[in-house]
């Protein structure tokens, strides 16, 4: 496959950044996009230019860390997936590609496609955890726990803290993350004393860090 | 709990008053519709009275008042707050999941303030302060508020710029109330799509509801 890529070049926090064309031949169907851009690095290092930086890590979508908001989408055309596991058979032969890094206040872009998220962090920080006292490890099956809620306080804990929900939403809001977060603890016996001063501190740092509504 | 002052807190707010909102619509709209029974305006203006005397309903009105000004600082706030949040743009917007006319709010939510100070001048100051017709209703001497109404709306351009505005309203309400559950955190997966709907028909019955009385007065 032959396509175009419009990709977001950006030095440093503090540089203007702007977009840049790049072609790349020869793309096989089966590469997946992460492959495609080491493709697109590695003929970028060739020439003596400085690759394209993004965030990944696992490339087995568990990790949440590739964030690349692709043709107005983040983490690409498909459905419930992230960005490493998006392959080049959803795009079509001469194609153009538009790469853009997250856009929100409170995830400055770093370099190129790269954004700090330390600010979800800051926000689990805030109170997004069950204090526990230290020790011995608990025997698994002490305390019964209804099915159901550990079904949804599991559908809950399946946010890998990507951001993709704060790059998606017109608002730049951090409330799917942040509920996402609340309601994994809410629904345990363990997490439940805490949910109220949980829910207002998350939600009070989310406010404090410029997230929107 | 104590409800402090958040981002959720603003958006229950705005949500509450938004809801008011459409159920002063809704009382609104019942009484305008009177206007197009054929009894010499007898019912619209009996209601019109009604509605400047009795305690409650005016008590009703400052509160109506309230939610207005509440809705609408409360939208700017969050507004200005979510522009803020992402001070760059993207060059290709998003087609992530949201509904055409939620993207418009505070445009629609604008037109409808800039055409309500208009009709307010049209209708409630006039009924208020200035010099209204007359009627006699059986023994009693009644204001003319219907005479006014039809009396306006024999001009072609107020009609159409009613229409025009009501359009806007209609525009407004279609992402208004099962976005205003959603503020709540009354969220269903069954429900919330009928949610989705009842908005739709409040949408198209208030809009075209109002939009149905300067068109029936005009041409008839
Ligand atoms: C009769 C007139 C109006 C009605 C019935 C109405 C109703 C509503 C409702 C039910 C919502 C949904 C609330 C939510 O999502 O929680 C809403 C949202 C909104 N309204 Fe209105 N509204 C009216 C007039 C206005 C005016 C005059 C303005 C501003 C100038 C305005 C600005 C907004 C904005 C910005 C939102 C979105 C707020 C958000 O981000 O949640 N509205 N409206
Ligand atoms: S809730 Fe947001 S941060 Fe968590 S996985 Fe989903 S998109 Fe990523
Ligand atoms: S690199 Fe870990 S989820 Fe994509």
């Amino acid at each position: 496959m032959d396509l175009t890529l419009k990709i977001w070049r950006q030095k440093n926090a503090t540089s203007k950044g702007k977009f840049v064309t790049y072609k790349v031949n020869g793309i096989s169907p089966n590469s997946s996009f992460l492959e495609m851009m080491d493709i697109l690095n590695e003929s970028l290092v060739v020439k003596g230019e400085d690759p394209v930086a993004f965030d990944h890590d696992c490339r087995e979508g568990i990790c949440g860390a590739c964030s690349m908001y692709i043709n107005g989408r983040p983490h690409g055309p498909d459905k419930a997936i992230t960005t490493c596991q998006l392959h080049m058979r959803r795009f079509k032969d001469g194609d153009t590609i538009v790469i853009e890094p997250w856009r929100a206040r409170p995830f400055p872009v770093l370099k190129d496609l790269i954004v700090d998220r330390t600010a979800f962090d800051k926000i689990i920080q805030a109170g997004g955890y069950i204090s526990v006292n230290t020790g011995g490890i608990p025997d698994a099956n002490a305390i019964p726990i209804p099915r159901a809620n550990a079904e949804l306080s599991m559908d809950a804990a399946a946010c890998i803290g990507c951001g993709a929900c704060v790059a998606a939403c017109k608002n730049a809001s951090a409330m799917l993350f942040v509920s996402a977060k609340v309601s994994q603890f809410e629904r345990l016996p363990e997490g439940k004393p805490e949910a109220a001063e949980r829910g207002q501190a998350t939600v009070a740092e989310i406010d404090r860090l410029g997230f929107g509504n | 709990m104590v409800l402090k002052y958040s981002s959720i807190t603003k958006k229950i707010i705005m949500a509450l008053a938004g809801l008011f909102l459409i159920s002063f619509l809704i009382v609104h709209l019942g009484i305008n519709l009177l206007i197009l029974k054929n009894d010499g305006r007898e019912a619209f203006n009996l209601a019109a009275h009604f509605m400047v005397t009795n305690p409650l309903i005016q008590t009703m009105q400052w509160v109506l008042f309230g939610g207005f000004i509440i809705h609408i600082l409360l939208g700017v706030v969050l507004q200005i707050q979510n522009w803020m949040a992402r001070p760059q743009r993207y060059k290709v917007e998003g087609y992530s999941h949201t509904s055409f006319f939620s993207k418009f709010m505070i445009h629609t939510g604008a037109i409808i303030l800039a055409f309500l100070v208009l009709h307010l001048i049209n209708f409630f100051f006039r009924a208020k302060f200035g010099e209204m017709p007359g009627v006699m209703i059986g023994d009693q001497h009644y204001e003319d508020m219907g005479l006014l109404v039809i009396e306006k709306f024999k001009s072609l351009p107020y009609v159409l710029i009613y229409i025009f505005w009501l359009l806007f309203l209609g525009f407004h309400l279609d992402h208004a109330f099962h976005s205003a559950l959603q503020s709540l955190g009354l969220n269903h997966n069954k429900y919330t799509p009928v949610a989705f709907g009842i908005s739709r028909a409040l949408a198209i019955l208030i809009a075209g509801g109002f939009i149905l009385i300067p068109l029936i007065i005009y041409i008839s």
